[in-house]
């Protein structure tokens, strides 16, 4: 006879891998690394903007979230603590290089930059094809580096990595709406700095959103 | 609807997360206004640039080499 168990959602596959390496199983451990290690170096990397610091914090984050799987409620997904744990991590690293400096995820957000749009030009089609592919990258990369740390990690979980809007909220500790106001900040500067490379040749700068 | 509003309501446009009354509101919106509509897409282009274009990317070597001292802590207990 169906329980009502049978109709419930799927378990995400994480559940069952946590459950293994706190049985002891450890190469159900080096599947999860496997499975995010990418995600955890870029995210570490957005942070630090230093490639050392973000090996260091990769693995840290590993080893911390291995050590804490006894504390991992299960109530928020494997991935989500994990990213927690991984941006602590970088703040951590941040603040020891700047020796001991507080470095927040509040920093700089006071700036108006961005929150009214001024470049109104269109951009060409395709406007990465102008650029090889280092190009691109070096544009990029310079682009999100000048954001504000704390509109950076929220463009970063949220639209690079997918988080949704609670879970950056939960991973941040942020309210939902402070999350929101930084996405679109966010959003918003870099399209405009993105707009002096994408823009079209002969398009005319504009003067703002004047209504 | 004037450009300010239509800009509050840009990021739910984006994610999708509008309702149809709303969304009717915003195309009506776009459709009058050049410069609304060439936010919206060039907004939209930023993210799926910055989704599709990894801009950190972590060498196969090096994944492997911090792979491995990774598990081997792990298996020493940490």
């Amino acid at each position: 006879m169906p329980t009502i168990q049978s109709i419930e959602l799927e378990p995400h596959p994480d559940v069952a891998l946590v459950a293994r390496v706190r049985g002891g199983d450890v190469s159900a451990y080096d599947t999860l690394v496997r499975k995010y290690e990418r995600q955890l170096f870029r995210i570490a990397q957005h942070i630090t903007q230093n490639r050392e610091d973000a090996e260091d914090v990769m693995q840290d984050a590993f080893l911390k979230a291995y050590e804490k799987l006894e504390q991992f409620q299960g109530n928020s997904k494997f991935y989500t603590w994990l990213v927690r744990i991984a941006v602590n991590e970088s703040l951590m690293r941040l603040r020891k290089r700047r020796t001991g400096k507080m470095v927040s995820i509040d920093e700089d957000i006071e700036t108006e930059e961005g929150s009214v749009p001024r470049d109104l030009a269109d951009w060409a089609p395709d406007p990465e094809q102008n650029y090889n592919q280092a190009e691109l990258a070096e544009i990029l990369r310079k682009t999100i580096q000048g954001l504000p740390q704390g509109f950076r990690i929220v463009f970063v979980l949220r639209d690079v990595e997918g988080l949704s809007t609670e879970e950056t909220a939960e991973t941040l500790s942020l309210s939902i709406p402070a999350v929101k106001s930084r996405l679109l900040r966010a959003r918003l500067q870099l399209r405009e700095r993105l707009s002096r490379y994408f823009r079209r040749n002969q398009a005319v700068k504009g003067t703002g959103v004047a209504k | 609807m004037t450009c300010k509003e239509f800009l509050a309501q840009l990021d739910d446009l984006i994610d999708g997360s509008v309702s149809s009354q709303m969304r009717i509101e915003l195309e009506a919106h776009i459709g009058k206004c050049g410069h609304c509509e060439v936010i919206l897409n060039t907004t939209r282009k930023t993210i799926e640039i910055y989704r599709s274009h990894e801009i950190y990317e972590l060498p196969s070597t090096l994944q492997e080499r911090l792979h491995a001292a990774i598990m081997a802590r792990c298996k020493k207990g940490c």
